[in-house]
């Protein structure tokens, strides 16, 4: 059997193991996914980010803190000479600088998403399925998060722990779960009846395994494509707080923090403050042409 | 007649719809022997299947008693109960988990009351509802309707109880494959000494299937037949005989 | 007199990714204003066939045929504005579920009354008056509740009793209808057909009922068409029933279980490549 060409095993109506099952799932979801290049493209702009992340040491031309002769280097203007992207007020490179400032902006990226979907599909989900007080409780105190501006929240949070790139990742991450949890509410609310969960109830299983095993799956996609459409909105808000001085710190190449120091020469030099900008913009965008076609291909509702 | 197997007196089921308390099962009793099969039969709003939920603790009991092999069952339902007492739903398009494969269904039962010989019995219980070994790995939108019934009954019974709960299980398929999927049904009870309580809204269905049935019209017992007196159209009640009537098909007024 | 709709060689094409497959391969009828039904299982195309006469292949599907014409009209060329006139007031389709085809921000008499509107001219209490005595038409019991409830307030089958008033209430020339009594009791499903047969008998309505219940389609149309595979595999007139020679036929009614007993195990059908040719 082992004959078969690999896409036929793949595409195989009759798994012959678990794994090809799963692969053949994956594969179908790859093969529906390819089709959309526009999702492609966004796709190609994120592993660009991680690839660009991991290698910064390597593609990065010169030192991303430590800046260059202060009498010949400041402010070289972009697409002239040694420095791509120009340098800034102190001589760095900010090609370099962005580089650098990719790692960041996938930590931030990472965490936040490694933080916060957890903990919303945790109390969407069983908020959901016990509904009654269980409800009441965990959907009052998600109602407060929500209450608040998100940027607004992170500020306060950030604030009274301190500014740093670290704080202002749990910030973000407080802040971003409650959508998630009334995602992830809503989608249980319209399954925790249905047949197939019933039928997990008269075999015997307990809430735990119908929650873990059962609903949560189901509820897992549409909250990743929500997070990976929230992604930009994330980077947004940590490039907001760096702006504000309140996330990473001087020196750190963050984007953010990068658009403020710009800002004060945005006249006369106006790639300081612009090459980040257009740096933060394509990494959104990668982020949301991404979300839009993994809903195309994994949200249920919307594929037919 | 010896001991029975399943027993509901007086029962009583209310929903609460917001305000207003809507009587869904309204004091029907039923007893069936080791072995029987029982029809409920009755049209949409019955609460012919309220019953079948009540008796396996989906739905919630207002008053009467459900006694398993003469013990009174207690609520929430123990973990004895669901190896006794399994459940075929009605639309195999909306009772297997979309994302689980057959085998993860399959074996699921098993990792949640501590089987031993897994791989053995799944197989075992594929074949037995006669699906090869190629359809374990499927998932559902690889399977047809009659197929996922098929997979719907190997679920129920690789747990092996002797009494299986039937909500129309037939309704939503092919006349073909129904006549496939009352074989498989007829064929596992007599091989496995089942107890059969079955839902339908197809008095041929139940003929077919059942020694005795009741019939229900707005959560109470109309009447109860056997299968001679309903295969003879000796209904006593008006009821019972506007649905046999109606069964035969359209007759211009 | 002229059929009021006649289709030669209907094919409905769906492109897959293992290139198009026909789900109706060469369907002709005639059909006058008579009763005709469609028998066949899931998938053998008589809900295309249904779909394809009024115009609605779902994307990405395509419907062709050599003619395709009702009352002189020839569908295959029609334009938006003429499907406009035409569906709704004088060719509709009775869905078989209710979910899907009722509006469920609209309550039930909003949306007869929308039906109504469109195609005749009578004082709103008139329509009105109309749209109750449908829904008392097709055995709604307390016809003014439902004429205030939403979709979502009914039961499946009040809602399929709803949905089928709402077809009947502009008394169309055309009836296709799907699988309308499929989610009814059987009570209810006497009644229904019932008020179809009516509207036949009294206005000469031309009735396509879709079903895949053999017995029920033989004992109230005219004529029958048993598809398979998206082909018609036999027509038969209903009272001929018992001399069916397709083995298809045959098959399709001896697999129902009969109230006064029979074989047991039941006979299945045997599929035969051969038949799909």
């Amino acid at each position: 059997m082992t004959a078969l060409p690999r896409r036929e095993w793949l595409l195989s109506d009759r798994p012959e193991s678990r794994r090809q099952a799963r692969l053949g799932q994956a594969y179908r979801t790859w093969l529906a996914f390819r089709t959309n290049w526009l999702a492609m493209i966004g796709l190609g702009i994120v592993v660009a980010l991680v690839l660009v992340a991991i290698f910064a040491d390597v593609i990065a031309p010169y030192d991303p803190i430590v800046g260059g002769d202060l009498r010949t280097e400041r402010f070289v203007e972009p697409f002239t000479g040694n420095h791509f992207l120009g340098t800034d007020d102190l001589s760095r490179d900010i090609f370099s600088r962005i580089v650098h400032g990719a790692r960041l902006t996938l930590m931030v990226v990472a965490l936040v998403a490694v933080i916060a979907t957890p903990i919303g599909l945790l109390v969407g989900t069983t908020s959901g399925y016990f509904g009654g007080w269980v409800d009441t409780i965990l959907m009052r105190i998600t109602d407060i998060f929500l209450a608040f501006p998100r940027l607004i929240l992170a500020l306060a949070f950030v604030a009274a722990l301190g500014p740093g790139i670290e704080n202002a990742i749990i910030a973000i991450a407080i802040t971003s779960w409650p959508p998630y949890a009334r995602l992830a509410r809503a989608e249980t609310l319209t399954i925790r009846d249905s047949d197939y969960i019933n039928a997990a109830r008269l075999q015997g299983a307990s809430s735990l395994r119908i929650l873990w095993g059962h609903i949560t799956p189901l509820c897992l996609s549409s909250v990743i494509i929500r997070v990976t459409l929230d992604m930009a909105g994330i980077i947004l808000t940590a490039a907001g707080l760096g702006f504000l001085g309140l996330g990473a710190q001087p020196p750190q190449p963050e984007w953010g923090a990068m658009i403020a120091s710009g800002r004060r020469f945005l006249i006369d030099q106006w790639w300081v403050a612009t090459m980040p900008g257009i740096a933060i913009f394509i990494v959104s965008l990668g982020f949301n042409l991404l979300g839009d076609g993994l809903r195309d291909v994994l949200d249920p509702k919307a594929r037919k | 007649m010896g001991a029975l197997k399943l027993e509901a007196e007086a029962l009583e089921v209310t929903f609460r719809r917001g305000r207003e308390v809507v009587p869904a099962v309204r004091g029907v009793s039923i007893a069936v022997s080791p072995g029987e099969s029982f029809g409920i039969v009755g049209e949409s709003g019955s609460g012919k299947s309220t019953v079948l939920r009540a008796i396996c603790g989906l739905a919630p009991t207002s008053a009467g008693a459900i006694r398993l092999d003469g013990r009174q069952l207690t609520a929430p339902r123990d973990a004895a109960f669901y190896r006794q007492v399994q459940m075929v739903f009605q639309d195999p398009y909306a009772s297997l988990h979309p994302r689980h494969s057959v085998d993860s269904v399959l074996s699921e039962p098993l990792a949640i009351h501590r089987f031993d010989r897994r791989e053995e019995r799944i197989e075992r219980a594929l074949a037995d509802v006669g699906l090869g070994p190629d359809f374990r790995f499927r998932y559902p939108h690889q399977l047809s309707g009659g197929q996922r019934q098929r997979v719907a009954v190997a679920r129920a019974l690789i747990l092996e109880p002797d009494v299986l709960l039937l909500d129309e299980p037939t309704s939503a398929l092919d006349a073909s494959i129904q006549a496939e999927v009352l074989n498989l049904l007829d064929r596992l009870r007599s091989e496995r000494g089942l107890t059969y309580v079955m839902v339908s809204h197809d008095l041929a269905v139940v003929a077919h299937m059942c020694d005795r049935l009741i019939v229900m019209q707005n959560g109470q017992v109309v009447e109860e037949l056997t299968r001679q007196a309903l295969s003879a159209h000796r209904a006593q009640q008006d009821y019972t005989r506007k649905l046999l009537a109606a069964s035969a098909g359209y007759t211009p007024a | 007199m002229t059929p009021l709709l006649t289709v030669e060689d209907l094919r409905v094409t769906f492109p897959t990714r293992q290139g198009p497959s026909e789900v109706v391969r060469g369907v002709t009828f005639t059909l006058g204003r008579e009763r005709l039904g469609i028998v066949g299982e899931s998938g053998s195309g008589k809900s295309q066939t249904g779909r394809a006469i009024l115009g609605l292949t779902p994307p990405p599907g395509k419907a062709t045929a050599k003619t395709l014409s009702f009352d002189g009209i020839d569908l295959r060329k029609a334009s938006a504005a003429t499907w406009r006139s035409l569906r709704g007031a004088r060719m509709s389709m009775v869905m078989q579920d209710p979910k899907f085809s009722l509006n469920p921000v609209m309550t039930i008499g909003k949306q007869l009354m929308e039906a109504l509107k469109f195609n005749a001219e009578e004082s709103r209490a008139e329509a009105r008056a109309r749209a109750i005595a449908m829904l008392e038409a097709v055995q709604i019991r307390d016809p003014e509740r439902v004429f205030r409830a939403y979709p979502h307030e009914l039961s499946g089958g009040m809602g399929q009793r709803a949905m089928i008033a709402m077809m009947l209430v502009t008394e169309p020339d055309l009836l296709i209808a799907d699988e309308p009594t499929s989610a009814l009791d059987v009570t209810v499903q006497v009644e229904v057909l019932r008020i179809l047969d009516r509207l036949v008998q009294d206005r000469g309505m031309g009735l396509i009922f879709i079903s895949h219940d053999l017995r029920l389609v033989s004992s109230f149309c005219d004529r029958v068409l048993v598809m398979y595979a998206g082909r018609v595999v036999e027509e038969l007139s209903s009272a001929n029933l018992a001399e069916a020679r397709h083995p298809y036929t045959r098959g399709l009614m001896n697999c129902l279980p009969k109230i006064e007993g029979g074989l047991r195990p039941l006979p299945v059908l045997e599929r035969d490549a051969e038949w799909a040719r």
